[in-house]
């Protein structure tokens, strides 16, 4: 393999490669603004300039492409005084207004200020202003002053959501980003140029001033937007989820997540219609019970019917372990054969880029782990008739709001004798409900969703609910949970009674008389690898935090 | 081994002791004559010097509204975390201002932290040291106990930009 030298470490390179990714590949990060390794080369900011030997003047390592036995130093005298006078440069009309800037914390501008830059401006005249606060498009804010001009939004919209709406005006210090007249910046993966502008230029305007990045938490978890299953970050204050950022995988989104994604699979955690501790109905209405009355309330009117007229919607939404515990107690515990789940299939939301049809995060892994009609068993809409018919008297739905999916479902289910739902938030769904267990949402559990490639991936928590402890449970500190006491305001947040499904099925099963086998997902995992061909060998350290990809991802019929 | 002999002996008359006791009182006796420096709390009331770090307060501009855009720095800065701010946005030029800004008064160690790192001149120490609290909630104070008139803590600011 050919080689270069870079700051006297010999490293390979292969051939076509530019010296920044040359270094990136061996670790070494060359300062840069422009340049991303997703999007093309546009040799702007100027920041990565280095020394080359031989060479009269110093290259961009952007787009100088390695060549065997070149001696490059990005550290050399002349290196960091070119890298002194680009910050400089960018500084001089720089606004300076980190105070109200939400980067401010994440921003690189801020970190190469400190990293390589003198510190000190000779620049005393008024610096040039330009139009602050402006939207740019329903879900991004531009600040123009902030704008260093390195063109990477232009460039992803262009080149990654393939629908381009920015371009740059005017020249010199005036120059600007714009939308094309008439145009606005809306496009599905807007909010990408967020992560991407290297300052403070594009933010965020659903989490606009709502916290300061220092304060949050991050937790590694995937999207339940869709069945592409992006890898994210959570970003958690005081037990609420404040934003979601996409987290580099790329085998499933690289650098990417849509907007959908990142704006809308969230707010229902923080929401006052969550349902906090186990609901029964009492004379039209639903009245708070405790867990103990609730299961065998439950489980003794379960009880009344015979197993053929009991059936059992799973769900799409949650992770394997639920749907595999919920489809044993379905075929085991009770015996029945009727258990599917509701596709949520939306043509109109699929793309070529990463969103996808089927706007579920797990439905390869519910069918995977068993959650479909045995044989001789009803489907979804077989179990609908049955219902409608009077064959089916009781059903019990974990996580998914079908009534809201299909309205028309909602004069079907009123025909029921006994309604059990497990639900997070209460919703059209559990208004039917007879008894309604408090689940815990994807950001309070552990588990495992298999995505449309068929790779499963994790799910940590990163919210938690009353019955976890952030510290003592291992999930991400933020420093303000480190410290905090319950009489902090900061850190006595809302925390619900609520539980992962797999759980109360754990609990329901008990009342059956089966012994509780689990005493954490993971536990439930091992047995899935254990009894399913697609997951074997697998277990949460294998996955990671990238995932892995099924050899089979065939459903059985069990 | 001989005992370490002390850097001074006493001499004679410091032995006897009788005419240190008569210098002692008569420097008591010069002393009652002088002027008080003792007051009589809290009938009268200490007034400190501008480098007193009373409770820190934020700045309330003539206009009636906080200097604070909101920057959280103060908070991050604080050891004891005594300081939580939540931003909002206002139409103001400043885009961001506090709803929420609360200093827990049983965490604050009076440090001054969070004067010396606000980009705004926006939380200053005052000169308030009268500090009781029945109760835990009592003690965190909110923008109503914060906000000060920019007259009240003039003379800090002046002291600040003079030896900050
Ligand atoms: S807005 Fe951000 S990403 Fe776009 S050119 Fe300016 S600095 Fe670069
Ligand atoms: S593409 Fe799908 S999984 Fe990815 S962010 Fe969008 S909704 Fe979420
Ligand atoms: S004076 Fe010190 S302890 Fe008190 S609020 Fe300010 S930074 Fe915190
Ligand atoms: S440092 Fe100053 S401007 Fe920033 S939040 Fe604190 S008081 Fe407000």
């Amino acid at each position: 393999m050919p080689k270069i030298v870079l700051d006297g470490k010999e490293i390979e390179f292969s051939q076509g490669q530019t010296i920044i990714e040359a270094a990136k590949a061996a670790g070494i990060i060359i300062p840069h603004f422009c340049w991303h390794p997703k999007l093309s080369v546009s040799g702007n900011c100027r920041v990565c300039l280095v020394e080359i030997e031989k060479s009269p003047k110093l290259a961009i390592a952007c787009s100088t492409i390695a060549s065997d036995g070149m001696i490059v130093s990005s550290m050399s005298d002349k290196a960091v005084a070119a890298r002194n006078a680009v910050m400089e440069f960018l500084l001089i009309n720089h606004p300076l207004d980190c105070p109200i800037c939400d980067e401010a914390g994440e921003c690189k501008l801020q970190d190469y200020a400190y990293t390589h830059s003198t510190g000190e401006s000779r620049f005393t005249e008024e610096k040039v202003h330009k139009d602050k606060r402006v939207p740019i498009g329903p879900r991004v804010m531009f600040d123009a002053e902030r704008c260093i001009s390195c063109s990477r939004c232009i460039r992803f919209c262009d080149e990654i959501a393939k629908d381009p709406e920015l371009t740059f005006v005017q020249r010199g210090d005036r120059v600007t980003i714009v939308t094309y007249p008439g145009s606005e910046l809306d496009n599905p993966y807007s909010m990408n140029v967020v992560d991407i502008c290297p300052v403070g230029a594009l933010t965020n305007r659903d989490f606009r001033f709502k916290a300061r990045v220092w304060e949050l938490s991050s937790t590694e978890s995937i999207c339940i937007g869709c069945a592409r299953g992006c890898n994210t970050e959570i970003w958690v204050r005081n037990n609420e989820v404040l934003r979601l950022t996409p987290r580099l995988n790329e085998e499933v989104n690289s650098y990417w997540m849509c907007d959908h994604g990142r704006i809308d699979t969230f707010k229902f955690v923080n929401d006052d219609s969550r349902v906090d501790g186990p609901f029964l109905r009492h004379k039209d209405k639903l009245i708070r019970a405790g867990w103990d009355e609730a299961l065998s309330k439950a489980v003794s009117t379960l009880k009344q019917y015979t197993k053929e007229e009991i059936a059992f919607i799973a769900s799409p939404y949650v992770t394997c372990e639920d749907n595999y515990l919920f489809a044993r107690f379905a075929k085991s515990v009770i015996g029945s054969k009727n258990i599917d789940f509701m596709r949520h299939i939306d043509p109109t939301f699929g793309d070529d880029i990463l969103r996808r049809e089927d706007k579920t995060p797990n439905s390869k892994g519910a069918e995977l782990v068993g959650a479909i009609p045995a044989k001789g068993g009803l489907s979804f809409d077989g179990i609908m008739t049955g219902i409608k018919s009077g064959r089916i008297k009781a059903l019990y739905i974990i996580e998914d709001d079908i009534v809201s999916a299909k309205p028309e479902l909602e004069d079907i289910l009123s025909k029921l004798d006994l309604l059990i739902v497990h639900s997070t938030n209460f919703n059209k769904t559990t208004e039917l409900a007879d008894y309604v267990f408090p689940s815990s949402t994807y950001t309070a559990k552990n588990g495992v969703f298999v995505n449309f490639q068929g790779r499963a991936q994790r799910i940590r928590p990163a919210a938690s609910t009353i019955e976890q402890d952030r510290a003592l449970d291992g999930m991400n500190l933020s420093r303000l949970d480190k410290f905090g006491t319950p009489f902090d305001s900061w850190a006595n947040s809302k925390q619900r009674d609520a539980r992962a499904t797999w759980r109360i099925i754990q609990a329901l099963m008990q009342i059956y008389g089966i012994k509780p086998k689990y005493s954490i997902a993971e536990d439930i995992f091992i047995d899935i690898a254990k009894n399913i061909e697609a997951f074997k060998g697998l277990n949460y350290e294998i996955l990671g935090d990238l995932g892995v990809k099924l050899k089979t991802a065939k459903p059985e019929l069990v | 081994m001989s005992l370490r002999r002390r850097k001074k002996d006493l001499t004679f008359w410091e032995k006897i002791y009788i005419p240190e006791i008569v210098k002692g009182l008569a420097l008591t006796l010069k002393t009652m004559f002088k002027p008080k420096y003792t007051v009589e709390y809290p009938e009268v009331k200490f007034i400190p010097p501008a480098s007193y770090r009373g409770r820190p307060v934020l700045v309330m501009e003539e206009n009636g509204k906080e200097r604070c855009v909101a920057c959280g720095l103060c908070s991050r800065v604080c050891p004891p975390l005594a300081i939580f701010v939540q931003a909002a946005e206002t139409p103001d030029e400043k885009e961001r201002y506090p709803v929420k800004f609360e200093i827990n008064m049983i965490r604050c160690i009076f440090c001054g932290f969070c004067e010396d790192v606000c980009p705004e001149e926006a939380i200053v120490m005052s000169k308030d040291y009268e500090l009781a609290f029945s109760s835990r909630e009592e003690a965190i104070y909110g923008k109503d106990k914060l906000l000060t008139p920019i007259k009240q803590v003039q003379d800090r600011i002046n002291f600040l930009r003079q030896y900050k």
